[in-house]
Order: structure tokens, then sequence, then C-alpha cells
């Protein structure tokens, strides 16, 4: 079953500005899915559309096989959106945003009651109830529009960059929550800044640039496409000159600091004998760069310098 | 999808929300009206003497009573959808699937009962000065509610076009106000020129006021039909071209 199915999507705005050239996207029911680009790249106007907030120019979206033209109120009913900023009523208390929600889903008052509870104390709000929302701090809020998100019980979570701007602490609780969710069924598209966290999360990608789909598979697979990891050495002795060892890329980042890309093929263990054998003393090593990042810099890069030409 | 149970959370949040506020929306209409019957029903109505057979006094009271309604209905729903477009809390709405109609009925009602309740309010005041019977309770209600739905809708239609603040406040100040005092609130437009009295029978707000002191004291300037079906039938245009604003997204959606 498709939780998502995106057919030929285009959005041309007003200004004539292209946000998106007509792309495809499947999402699978019960996935984990990660939506990446750069600023401006299409993923907030695909997220616009399918939760009803940009009118699409042409094509076709399906919510679990209801088609968000023609069986709107359904294909509406199974989504909850966690938007990037916060929009909720500032003057409302944290119960009454959930208790509001759910009315305008038809939730009746008994349900919508337990409902609120239960995904207020899901996202450790219960004790903040009452609390009048503009006194909350930014985590929480961000806690509330999930909560809010979740109050209809929806069957797809759209979260659009919910961790920005929250310190580490609280985007590691966050994951856990989402986590949570989507173990307890409810398929999940996440889009974020932060490609650790996609990583960490996600089993599938897409990555959009310059309004159209450019990659689009299981992270396993694209993550072992990166055929070299690139890593930094902090070294026991400062070193005169940078070793230069076959096979491997070895800058000098200080006396005693080497950044070396390690193709798949070679491997740390003939890198650290190679170095040992030149009287090199490796202390500590970590990795430069997250892999996805890596290779989302790649792909936008690549897409860049087609476009050039 | 159980709609009631949508328009019920919109207009519980509404009336909600004036209610909170109400040193605000319900005290103001009060005290302003309390005034216009102690300076110009009382102090001044008494060298005025009878219009159209009724004392100064009970002249102006359906008149200030429904510009309280008129006012206030306007102000409540423009306000309020303006501030939930600007706080992006429109969002909930637009993302749940509550269909446009629901979101007009929900936001209209609000307008309609807080225009009503403070309409009540002046209605009680006016006691103090004056003891009407009311004349036909049928016509004073209907139309009420209909003036009430005619300047929410027209609230409603303001919210979705304005982009500040200073926008909401433009029509009120300049058009509504304007348009209320001319509408015979204080005077019968037998008491002007003829050419006055032909430019005053096209504003709409006038026969308004006119069919409600029909109902309160017996006295109008027009046919009190005629204003029925004027203002029963700015509603049906006003309810679609709302629901026209709302089905393309404008002011509201990308």
């Amino acid at each position: 079953m498709k939780a998502l199915s995106i057919r030929n999507l285009k959005k041309i705005y007003n200004n004539g500005f292209v946000a998106l050239k007509g792309i495809d996207l499947d999402v699978e029911a019960g996935d984990f899915f990660a939506l990446l680009g750069p600023n401006g790249a299409g993923k907030s106007t695909t997220i616009g559309i399918i939760s009803s907030l940009v009118n699409a120019t042409s094509g076709s979206v399906s919510i679990f096989g209801h088609d968000l033209r023609h069986d709107r109120a359904r294909a509406k009913s199974c989504i909850g959106l966690v938007p990037q900023e916060v929009n909720f009523n500032q003057f409302e208390t944290v119960k009454n945003i959930l208790l509001n929600q759910a009315g305008y889903y038809g939730t009746p008052r008994k349900i919508a009651l337990q409902r609120t509870e239960q995904c207020l104390k899901q996202m450790d709000l219960w004790d903040k109830r009452d609390m009048v929302s503009r006194r909350l701090s930014g985590g929480m809020k961000r806690r509330v529009m999930i909560a809010r998100a979740l109050v209809h019980a929806p069957k797809l979570l759209i979260l659009d960059e919910p961790t920005a701007g929250v310190d580490i602490e609280i985007r590691r609780s966050m994951w856990k929550m989402m986590q949570e969710v989507n173990r307890q069924g409810t398929t999940i598209i996440l889009t974020t800044h932060y490609l650790e966290e996609a990583e960490s999360l996600c089993r599938n990608i897409a990555i959009i640039n310059h309004g159209l789909i450019v990659e689009n598979s299981d992270m396993a697979s694209l993550l072992a496409r990166l055929n070299i990891d690139y890593f930094v050495l902090d070294l026991a002795e400062p070193i005169d000159a940078v070793p230069v060892i076959e096979g491997y890329q070895i800058e000098r980042v200080s006396d005693k600091v080497l950044n070396v890309g390690v193709p798949k093929e070679y491997g740390l263990n003939t890198l650290f004998k190679l170095l040992t054998e030149r009287n090199i003393k490796v202390i500590s090593l970590k990795n430069r760069t997250n892999r996805l990042e890596q290779l989302f810099m790649d792909l936008i890069d690549q897409e860049s310098d087609e476009s050039l030409q | 999808m159980n709609h009631a149970i949508a328009l019920r959370t919109i207009v519980k949040k509404e009336v909600q929300r004036f209610i909170r506020i109400w040193p605000q929306t319900l005290l103001p209409p009060a005290i302003t009206t309390a005034l216009y019957f102690l300076i110009f029903g009382k102090l001044i109505g008494d060298r005025i003497g009878t219009v159209g057979g009724a004392s100064y006094m009970d002249y102006i009271v359906p008149g200030v009573i429904l510009m309280s309604v008129i006012s206030h209905s306007y102000a409540n729903v423009v306000s309020s959808f303006y501030s939930t477009k600007f706080q992006r809390n429109i969002e909930e709405l637009l993302v749940s699937p509550v269909p446009n109609w629901v979101i007009l009925s929900g936001y209209v009602s609000g307008g309609i009962i807080r225009g009503l309740l403070v309409g009540l309010v002046v209605a009680l005041i006016s006691r103090v000065f004056a003891d009407i019977a009311i004349n036909n309770i049928a016509v004073t209600l209907s139309i009420a509610v209909l003036t009430a739905t005619v300047f929410s809708l027209a609230g409603f239609i303001n919210a979705v076009f304005a982009d500040s603040f200073d926008d909401i406040s433009i029509i009120p100040n300049f058009i509504l106000t304007p348009l209320s005092y001319l509408g015979g609130v204080f005077y019968s437009v037998d008491m002007l020129p003829d050419v006055w009295q032909t430019v005053s029978l096209g504003n709409p707000i006038l026969y308004m006021i006119n069919a409600f002191r029909y109902g309160l004291i017996g006295v109008t300037d027009v046919d009190v039909t005629i204003a029925f079906v004027m203002t029963g039938g700015f509603s049906i245009v006003l309810i679609l071209f709302s629901l026209f604003l709302l089905h393309k997204g404008v002011g509201i959606k990308n």
C-alpha cells in the first residue's frame, strides 16, 4: 500500500517561478522517508501541495489511495503536518490547541480528550497542558506541533524540519519520539537540513533539486555508493612533511592533524600499517563528514554542473 | 467526517475569543451607547420633541442598537480571521478536512453572536432611558440576524484581502461608520432636503435601520419588504463571493 503517490506534479507560482517541474514520488506505508534538498529546491512546495497549503499547477497527489483533488476529505484525514514555523494560536492553552485540532477533524469530544492526553504525555507535555502556549520554550513549541499533528491519529505524518533551531539534547529526544510514532505504524516523511538526522532515522530517501527528484532510493543502497570515506587523524607527534601513500588522499591540517580520504577497497588497516612504517603514530580518528552529507553534496554539485552545461 | 463537530469547534473558539477579551469587546459599546442615550436622547432629545410620532429618545434607540450590531459583527470577523491569517494558524484549518462552507459558517456565526450580544447589551442599557414595547418581534430579530450576517460576511471578505492591520481598519473607519451615521440613526430622512433624501436611499444601512426601527417602535421611512429583500440579497451574494475566495485560496494559499 502506498502512503503517498505523486505523479507529474508541477507548480508555477504567480511570479513565474517554476518550483516543481513534474515530479513523481512514491512512499510506502509504514516507511520513515527523507525528502531532502537545498533551500529553494522545491521541498516546501511539495509538502505544501500534499498538505493543501499550496495549489498545484498540474499533476496528481494520492494519499493512501485517496486522490487529493477528487476525494479531498478522506485524503486530508490521513495527514498530520508539523510545519517549519510555529503556527498555532499563541494565546491558546496547549490543551485547547489539540482539542480544537481534533474538532476540525470531526473527533467527538470524549475521544478528543483521550487523544489529547495521550499525545501530550507522549510528547512529555502533559504537565504544561493548561499553560498559554506563548510561554513555552522553543523546544516545547515544536513538541506541541508534533502532538497537534498526531491528535487525530493520522496515517501519514509530515515533519517539515521539525528539529530546526533546537539544541542537541532536545533533538535527540525528539528523534526517539519520532521513531516511536513510526514504530506504532505511522508513515513519516521528514525534511531536514541535518543530514545526520535523515541518515539515523530514515529507511528511504529522495533528493530534490531545482524542482526535480535527482535521487530516490533506499538509504543503505545510497550510502553504499559512496566509495570513499573521509577521516581526521590526530597524531601523537608533530610531522614535518605530509606522508605520500599511494591510493590515499592525505592533507595536512596542522602539525599533528591530518585529513585522509580512504577508498573502500584499501580500508583503514592498510593505512595504519603504512603510517606505522613511517613512524607516524595515530592516537584517535573521527569521520570528517557525515556520509550522507558527502553524497548529498556530490548529487547537488553534479546537478548544478549539468544545469550550467 | 462529522462537520457538525468541526463547526461547533470553530464557533466555540470564536465565542471564547471575544468573551476572553470582554473589556475590549463588550464593555466599550455599553459605555459609548449610554453616552449617546444621555447626550443625544436625553439632553438634546428633550428639546427636539417627536419624530414620526415617537419621542426622540425612542426614535434613536433602534438605530443605536443596530449600529452596534453592525460595527461589532464586522469587527469580530475581520479581526479574528485576519489574526488567524497573520499568525498562520489558518493552516490548521486548511490542512484539515473542514470544508470551506464550514470555515465560513464558523467565523460568520462568531460575528453574528458577538453582534447580537452587543445589541442585547445596548438594548438593556436603553431600558434605563426609554421604555419600548416591541412592535414586531419577528421583524426585529430577523432583520438583526440578517444585518449581522451581512456585516460578518463583509468583515470576512475584508480580512481575506487584508495584508496588514491597517487594512482591517480602513473600511470600518471610512465607509462603515459614515454610512451608519448617514443611515438615519439619529434622524428621519424626511428631515432632509429632497436631493439628500434621494441620495440616502442608496445607502443600504438606511433600510436595515428602518426595518429594525419598525420592528421595535413601528416607525419607518422605507418599505420593510424592500429592506428584507435587499439584506437577504446582500447575504446571498456575499456568501457566494466568500466561498469563491476560499475555493481559490485568495489571501490564504500560495
